[in-house]
């Protein structure tokens, strides 16, 4: 009764979690194109896109994938062999217990007649599997917490996925051991199925005790020859139909011979009981959680491994390359290959953001996806990082998920943008000229002498950048300058030109510098500071008053 | 003669050929390339937000260089001219150099301003020698003049990046010349083509590009010649949207040297990776002698 209701409540909670996921794949919206695109154009796209999959070419393409990268797994395969080996041993190993065993009633014995899960090759085979599924994890717990391969941090939902398979599968195996040395579940059996006269228990108990690692209260061995053959006949008789030798089940056998010692007081108190509470109570869990947790990849990223083979940016109906992004976001199990293949990690060294690296930014994605009304202090650190990227697409070939990541930062930078947060250069050129506004400074005096020491101090990250100092005013760098030349009247659209900034750098004046526009139109030529006569590197200053912006509105917001 | 390729992130990612036509015409004049796997970013696109980052990436990269005691030979103008730019810093700053090492000293790296950087131009100028890439080549041009963009962060700073004489480089144009095409004089050879600006202020940006093209098709060049993916995809973007709604018509299209040398070194299209829909560029075959 009480196992009914929660394998009810657990698949109840199961289904809807898997409804809600779903939904979220046509509610997320991420980028300029998703904005526009309703629900249930979405869905009705999605349909239609699946159904003339379905009755084309593509099919094959399709067909191939699923079986190569779904079932196979050949791209992590091709990626690592060890990785391979783990994923493959637990998926393998889990999937062919869940129909074998968990399912037993509903597949194995609607396919084999004669099953029993204490028959052979059964009994066998659902050691097998169990073993695949501990070698797997024995692989992956050393991964993780032993080698000394780089990868992120260890997360909550990376511990939860571990712990529940182990719990599931210890206390399966614990369960099988300890029924097969209880006395008690022999005795149920024997009630059960055997009829027995009183002379015959004990030749039968002795035969089991002696063959099958039954531990009982009452008799003992060493048995005689003639009471064996005695049980080995009632055996034959009652018993062998259904039940094979339990060494073939070598993992409970191990368990049950380790056990053997304290096997009556185990008997006694029921902990085979307890622990098939536990087993069956950790397969509940495992199932309601699954949508909510890092095992619903199972569904997203063969989603996108299919996806990804059919579709194409140009090509697509928009509204499925909307849905295929919130897929995509549900494929990545956070392994870190992005992180440690991308181009920029290294600058992470230097600029503590999380969001430079990509297995990071994806999950301040996923928040942005979902709609949810971030703080603007997180947005600012989400827009550094997401534009901390040369697009150099290296996340995406190595991505064992298959997720286009590229795309997705594509989109995130749209999506960053509409809320007001666009590509730093453009938005630091904004808001530091809204903030030192050049055209209320024309009534002010100015002194001559530095009155910010303390932002001169701060251009010193190179020796280059001090050099403003020795600049005399030829101007030589204005005049040789491509920006300021483009435009008929330099000063309306720049601000200061590059020696009136180089002036006043010397006066100390951060909102005369701040506010020329002309720091963010520099193209980097060089002319200027190739041409200067006094050796000022103009440009190499400019880089450094463009960090210290950046400081700026960093400290700030 | 060797050297460790740094290819940089932009070449792979958007502008395969040059990837290909390189390492086919440097194979072609028996240099060996020597692929680090994990050269990443040069830190050229970290220098707007922070100095140290683009001295540490530039710094990780040139140690992996040295770690396998190789010269490097990057093949955008960018990559080199941040590259060389963080060697200098690093050899001439103390502190710095310091500072950087002790991040570096986490992965076993080490460098301290001793790499030999090089550019593509470079390697073909220098290493290879103009006379060797003469003997090999089989077609050359004729009747083709051809406008060369030397690229402003492999020029200057000049005394950073040891590139060309940064007034009246020669460079580039004797390495047309080899080809048999004519290298044209052209007052705005040296001037920056937008690329930097491109995303940050397009207008200003493709302003650059419209001028360089019209300055080139007024000096009667057939061609322009880059060895930059920066410059290049700028030029081309700029072309494939006809002068990016300006309605300008000065079409002057933009080939890699390494495509324009590679085809009269007798290396096929396909090979040097041209790409289809740009017949304009692919025309530039018309111009071999038979």
């Amino acid at each position: 009764m009480f196992y009914t209701i929660t394998l009810y409540v657990s698949l109840v909670i199961f289904c809807i979690g898997l409804l809600y996921k779903i939904s979220n794949w046509f509610r997320y919206k991420i980028g300029q194109d998703a904005k526009n695109i309703s629900v249930s154009t979405r869905i009705g796209a999605a349909i239609k896109g699946i159904l003339s999959t379905f009755f084309s070419v593509k099919v094959f393409t399709l067909i191939k994938v699923f079986v190569l990268d779904v079932l196979l797994q050949a791209r992590l395969l091709r990626k690592d062999f060890v990785r391979w080996l783990a994923h493959i041993c637990i998926f393998g190993g889990f999937m062919l217990l869940l129909l074998m065993h968990a399912l037993e009633t509903h597949i194995s014995s609607a396919l084999f007649s004669d099953y029993y899960s204490t028959l052979n090759p059964f009994m066998f085979l659902r050691d097998f599997f169990g073993l695949m599924v501990f070698f797997g994890l024995a692989l992956v717990i050393y991964r993780r917490f032993f080698s000394r391969a780089p990868r992120p941090a260890t997360s909550g939902m990376d511990y939860y996925a571990i712990i529940i398979l182990a719990v599931i599968m210890v206390c399966g195996v614990l369960l099988e051991g300890t029924k097969i040395v209880s006395h008690s579940k022999y005795e149920e059996m024997v009630e059960e199925y055997a009829v027995l006269d009183e002379e015959e228990e004990t030749p039968l108990e002795s035969y089991w005790v002696d063959k099958f690692g039954v531990v009982s209260p009452d008799v003992k061995g060493p048995f005689d020859k003639d009471t064996l053959k005695e049980g080995k006949e009632l055996h034959e008789m009652s018993c062998a139909e259904c039940h094979s030798r339990p060494q073939w089940a070598f993992l409970g056998y191990g368990v049950a011979t380790v056990s053997k010692p304290i096997a009556l007081s185990l008997d006694r108190a029921r902990i085979h009981t307890l622990l098939w509470y536990v087993h069956f109570l950790a397969c509940f869990i495992g199932l309601a959680y699954l949508p909510f947790s890092k095992f619903f990849h199972i569904f997203a990223t063969p989603a996108t491994y299919l996806l990804n083979a059919v579709m194409e940016r140009e090509k697509s109906d928009p509204a499925n390359l909307a849905t295929k992004q919130a897929i995509e976001l549900d494929a990545c199990i956070h392994c870190g290959d992005c992180t440690a293949r991308c181009s920029v990690a290294v600058a992470f060294k230097q600029i503590p953001n999380p969001n430079i690296l990509p297995s990071e930014k994806l999950v301040a994605l996923r928040a942005l996806a979902s709609g949810k009304v971030l703080p603007e202090e997180q947005l600012r650190v989400i827009q550094e990082g997401s534009y901390i990227c040369t697009d150099c697409h290296r996340c995406t070939d190595v991505c064992p998920s298959g997720i286009n990541l590229e795309d997705l930062w594509f989109s995130m930078r749209e999506h960053l943008a509409k809320l007001g947060y666009p590509k730093p250069e453009v938005w630091a050129r904004q808001g530091m000229g809204a903030n030192f506004d050049l055209t209320k400074l024309k009534e002010q005096t100015l002194s001559l002498t530095p009155v910010d020491r303390k932002f001169l101090g701060g251009l010193g990250a190179s020796a280059q950048a001090s050099t403003f100092s020795v600049c005399f005013g030829c101007e030589n760098c204005t005049n040789v300058c491509p920006v300021v030349g483009n435009y008929e009247n330099p000063q309306e659209v720049l601000g200061l030109v590059p020696h009136q900034i180089m002036h006043a750098l010397a006066l100390g004046r951060r909102d005369l510098t701040f506010g020329s526009r002309m720091l963010w139109d520099c193209v980097t030529c060089y002319i200027c500071q190739e041409y200067c006569p006094q050796g000022v590197s103009v440009t190499d200053v400019f880089y450094e008053l463009k960090n210290l912006s950046f400081t700026h509105l960093k400290e700030k917001a | 003669m060797e050297f460790a390729l740094f290819l940089g992130c932009t070449t792979p990612s958007r502008l395969k050929q040059y990837e290909y036509s390189s390492r086919a015409v440097l194979g072609e004049l028996g240099v060996t390339l020597v692929d680090i796997d994990e050269f990443k970013c040069c830190g050229y696109p970290l220098r707007n937000i922070d100095f140290k980052a683009f001295v540490l990436s530039s710094a990780r990269n040139l140690a992996l260089a040295k770690k396998e005691d190789l010269k490097l030979m990057a093949l955008c103008k960018c990559g080199y001219g941040t590259l060389k730019m963080a060697s200098h810093l690093i050899k001439e700053n103390s502190s710095l150099r310091e500072e950087i090492n002790e991040i570096l000293a986490k992965e076993g790296l080490e460098y301290q301003g001793d790499v030999e950087i090089l550019h593509f131009l470079t390697v073909l100028h220098k290493e290879v020698g103009l006379e060797a890439i003469k003997d090999k080549i089989t077609r050359p041009y004729e009747n083709l003049k051809v406008a060369t963009h030397y690229g402003c962060h492999a020029l200057r700073p000049s005394q950073v990046t040891e590139f060309d004489d940064p007034v009246a480089p020669t460079l580039f144009d004797e390495l047309v010349s080899i080809t048999g095409a004519k290298s044209i004089e052209w007052p705005m050879k040296l001037e920056c083509c937008g690329g930097p600006l491109s995303g940050v202020n397009d207008e200003l940006s493709f302003a650059f590009t419209d001028k360089k093209l019209l300055d080139a098709k007024k000096a009667s060049a057939d061609y322009l010649t880059t060895g930059c993916p920066f410059c290049q995809i700028q030029f081309d973007t700029f072309q494939d949207q006809t002068g990016h709604g300006r309605g300008t018509n000065h079409h002057v299209p933009a080939i890699l040297y390494s495509q324009l040398l590679g085809l009269c070194l007798g290396l096929d299209k396909e090979t040097l990776g041209f790409d289809s829909k740009r017949t304009d560029i692919a025309k530039i075959e018309s111009f071999l002698s038979p």
